[in-house]
């Protein structure tokens, strides 16, 4: 058969469906719009209190400190995945979501090392007028620098969101029971099963691919702006 | 002195939701997996201490080593192709005068926000040996007598999963490529066309210099994602065939999750940790000898 066909003949919606509903996707997208909602919260609110401390005090180990963050930069995760699996086992979190979205809650150090670069280029006298005011440091946070921070925090939540729609091998390890699966294994779940047609497989993978499509045209204006701001030079 | 005391401890509580994790989820662990690294655990009750035996098994191990050398040959298949092309696409993007610049940028990031379960998928689909549409094309167009056999033999193996590696990870180090152009000052190359310096001394005496940091950084991150590649060899060959796209990360989570050694595993995780510590420090060395 050649030339092949690029323009099929037909298109046949019902493939979606068919697709959708040979395993429960229903739970599977479920289960991922939670992971990733929750997740994002908790790593803009961890990231930025974080970055904030490093950016804007000084205090006594704090490059010290800031070194040991960006060395645990190097470190992938996977290598820890074994203990990880026995300390999550010990919690009583194993086949459960917690193991996805409580570690987000503490922030991760490529986040925080964008949204500390940011705001070292906000001037000091911003801060300095507030103490005299005699807010708190919290107040300071929240009343000025948030708002100011809002492109990066866009940037951060946009990468975060993908990372964690898209993860594949957290949710392998941590979950068993196809009732907890995210979209991404239930999709490779696709693969070694039986009578599962391509085209099945590329409605679904279709239908996944679309949230962070729409998300990152969205946000796409604030993302090489955010990049620059940061400034990995 | 209400608030001089609280600016004093505020930092602290500030920075404090890493450290937690940092003990929580990575030290404690990782301590952990070092202590299992010298066991025999296997899963079961009881750990045996064994000293350095995983170590010396690992050493002698025929695929640990491969799985060394699988990333290594990868990482050569893509790595510097993928940021040369990186870098000749930033600098096009960087153009004042080019349209489109918007949608472009946008076009080429998006293999890397789509799901690599995805593209990994998409990719079995076209690089089937038998019904898969480039070997189809290559045959209607006489290039090849016999269909590739992309995904079954070490060779195009390796190959193929260096091409979604490249495919999912150019247009990111684009990205940070462009973001790293917006610094380099506009004088300089006013300067060089003034001089009448031609465009490809421009390129390599002041694009590559000065983005000399930028370059050092997509490196050790390439190097680190090469060797902890997962899902892209996993999906398409299972680490195969013969273990051609087999990883040190994909090793550890067989010998793991599918053959419960943890002990020895462990081991794997340890010695990956001190390679990529290595690597690293070596492309620190290169790119700062080269730089000034």
């Amino acid at each position: 058969m050649f030339p092949p066909k690029w323009i099929p003949s037909a298109i046949h919606w019902e493939n979606f469906v068919h697709a959708w509903t040979i395993q429960s996707f229903n739970t599977f997208l479920k289960n991922s719009l939670i992971v990733t909602i929750l997740c994002n919260i908790g790593q803009l609110i961890s990231s930025s209190l974080v970055a904030y401390g490093f950016a804007r005090f000084r205090f006594r180990g704090r490059n010290a400190l800031f070194m040991i963050l960006l060395a645990t930069m190097m470190i992938p995760w996977d290598v820890t995945m074994i203990p990880l699996y026995m300390e999550f086992n010990m919690l009583g979190w194993i086949n459960t979501l917690k193991p996805l979205i409580v570690p987000a809650w503490f922030g991760s150090p490529f986040f925080i090392f964008l949204l500390r670069q940011f705001l070292l280029t906000v001037p000091r006298e911003l801060e300095e007028s507030a103490n005299i005011d005699g807010a708190s440091a919290f107040t300071t946070y929240l009343t000025i620098f948030v708002p100011l921070m809002v492109p990066s925090l866009i940037l951060v939540s946009v990468f975060n969101m993908m990372d964690t729609w898209n993860d594949y091998l957290g949710p392998l390890v941590f979950l068993n029971d196809a009732s907890k699966y995210t979209l991404t294994l239930g999709l490779a779940q696709f693969r070694g099963m039986f009578g599962v047609d391509m085209t099945s497989i590329m409605a679904v993978t279709t239908i996944i691919c679309i949230p962070p499509l729409v998300v990152f045209f969205l946000a796409q204006r604030h993302i090489v702006q955010g990049i620059a701001n940061t400034g990995i030079k | 002195m209400g608030w001089r005391l609280q600016y004093k401890l505020a930092p602290y509580v500030f920075i404090a939701p890493f450290f937690i994790l940092l003990a929580l989820f990575t030290m404690i662990p990782f301590l952990f997996s070092v202590y299992i690294s010298f066991t025999d655990w296997q899963g079961s009750a009881d750990a045996r201490w064994v000293g350095l035996n995983n170590y010396g098994k690992l050493f002698y191990s025929r695929i640990f080593w491969e799985s060394v050398q699988n990333s290594l040959i990868i990482f050569l298949l893509y790595v510097p192709a993928m940021l040369l092309l990186a870098l000749l696409l930033a600098v096009a993007l960087n153009q004042p005068w080019l349209p489109g610049k918007g949608m472009l940028r946008t076009a080429f990031v998006v293999p890397n926000i789509t799901s690599v379960i995805a593209v990994s998928f998409v990719f079995v689909l076209l690089l089937n040996t038998n019904d898969g549409i480039v070997n189809h094309l290559l045959l209607g167009l006489h290039v090849v007598k016999q269909p590739i056999r992309f995904l079954d033999t070490p060779f195009w193996a390796r190959i193929s999963v260096a091409f979604i590696v490249l495919f999912r990870w150019v247009g990111y180090n684009m990205l940070l490529l462009l973001a790293g152009l917006q610094t380099v000052p506009r004088e300089l190359y006013e300067a060089a066309k003034v001089d009448g310096a031609r465009p490809a001394a421009i390129f390599f005496k002041i694009t590559v210099p000065m983005l000399n940091k930028v370059l050092l950084f997509c490196t050790v991150l390439s190097t680190i994602g090469t060797f902890s590649l997962f899902v892209e060899p996993y999906i398409v060959a299972k680490g195969g065939p013969m273990n051609a796209t087999t990883t040190p990360i994909l090793l550890l989570f067989r010998e793991s999750f599918e053959n419960f050694h943890f002990g020895y595993a462990s081991a794997i995780s340890v010695a990956f940790l001190l390679l990529m510590a290595l690597l690293t420090l070596l492309q620190l060395k290169l790119f700062s000898g080269r730089g000034e």
